[in-house]
């Protein structure tokens, strides 16, 4: 079964309409993407510096991680509802994006990872300081995002 | 010779020709700008975050200093240069981009505010009687508050440059709108 027909009723929705109609806020919605994309980054890389044993070294995993925790989920939504409002305005254009389902599928495994494999490691501290499994954990952490922040950004050159 | 002189020869070399039409080189440096914002960005603001005491307040100010601010700055000196090549690509339309003008005053005054915290609020936050650990100085809020603002207001005007609402070639626009983006519109056919 296509998901063409999903993505049309999506791009026909009135909010996808009501973005488009207007000049300013796809402009307005995309900079609110990028306040939540920064402080996304922002949230994660505390943590994974810290695993890759150069950030805040000697701050407990587990603290730094509940220090992030309301700022990470925060920022998620914001990215989550701004996202979801300017894939509304041009879904049909999304489908056939091929950017924009490398995100997804990143976006996907990145939120998969982040609140299973990582947030397990770093909520126990099972890891020693700067051990093999932290240092993958981070690496593996900081490659899912960023295939998240190319398609995202390469949507709009597509 | 006029900056809008100068700008208006820049815009004719051949290296701002080539990486204003290159097919690859302009988006790749535009992707690097807005990578290395996200990390300049993310990490300014867990600094700030710190500095109000919203959230690792168990984290002493000075270490967070010195174990997060050489990512910060490496990034920031990424983005800068990233950005000076994408001006350079661009220079006499984002000269006269009224966002782009927002976006200079607003950096100057982001710099102006991290050089205060650094040279003036920091010496205390480290003097103080707790070593920075559960509270800074007073300043050192007040820096982290500003920093928050003025940084979502560069993100904000940076993003907007990217659209012609404002600019030169786009008549009429108001008195003011033209004043401040050092706009002479052609005149009009009689």
């Amino acid at each position: 079964m296509s998901l063409l027909p999903f993505f049309q009723w999506c791009y026909q929705t009135p909010i996808g309409a009501a973005i488009r109609d207007s000049t300013w806020l796809f402009p307005l919605i995309e900079a609110f993407h990028l306040i939540g994309l920064g402080l996304t980054v922002g949230a994660v890389l505390i943590v994974d510096l810290r695993l890759l044993g150069v950030g805040l070294r000697r701050q407990p995993v587990a603290q730094l991680s509940a220090a992030v925790e309301p700022w990470l989920l925060g920022s998620l939504a914001l990215m989550l509802v701004s996202g979801s409002a300017l894939f509304l305005s041009e879904a049909i254009k999304c489908y056939y994006s091929f950017p924009f389902w490398v995100k997804m599928t990143a976006l996907l495994l990145a939120l998969v990872f982040t609140f299973t494999v990582r947030r397990r490691l770093t909520q126990t501290s099972v890891a020693s300081d700067r051990s093999l499994l932290g240092r993958a954990t981070a690496v593996t952490s900081l490659a899912l995002w960023f295939g998240v922040a190319w398609g995202g950004r390469w949507i709009g050159f597509s | 010779m006029s900056l809008l002189a100068f700008f208006e020869w820049l815009a004719d070399t051949p290296w701002s020709v080539d990486l204003h039409e290159s097919q690859y080189a302009y988006p790749i440096i535009e992707s690097v700008h807005v990578w290395t914002m996200a990390v300049f960005f993310g990490l300014a603001v867990m600094f700030d975050l710190r500095l109000l005491g919203w959230t690792f307040r168990k984290v002493p100010i000075p270490e967070f200093n010195r174990r997060i601010l050489p990512w910060t700055i490496a990034a920031f000196v990424i983005m800068v240069v990233s950005g000076t090549l994408l001006f350079f690509a661009i220079p006499l339309r984002s000269y006269q981009n009224i966002f782009f003008r927002l976006k200079m005053v607003l950096l100057v005054l982001a710099g102006l505010n991290a050089w205060f915290f650094h040279a003036r609020v920091y010496p205390r936050v480290i003097a103080g009687p707790d070593d920075g650990v559960t509270k800074g100085a007073k300043g050192a809020k007040i820096a982290g508050a500003l920093s928050l603002a003025l940084w979502i207001a560069v993100v904000f005007s940076g993003r907007m440059i990217a659209y012609n609402w404002f600019d030169c070639d786009r008549q009429p626009q108001p008195d003011i709108i033209n004043f401040l983006t050092s706009c002479i519109p052609a005149a009009a056919e009689p």
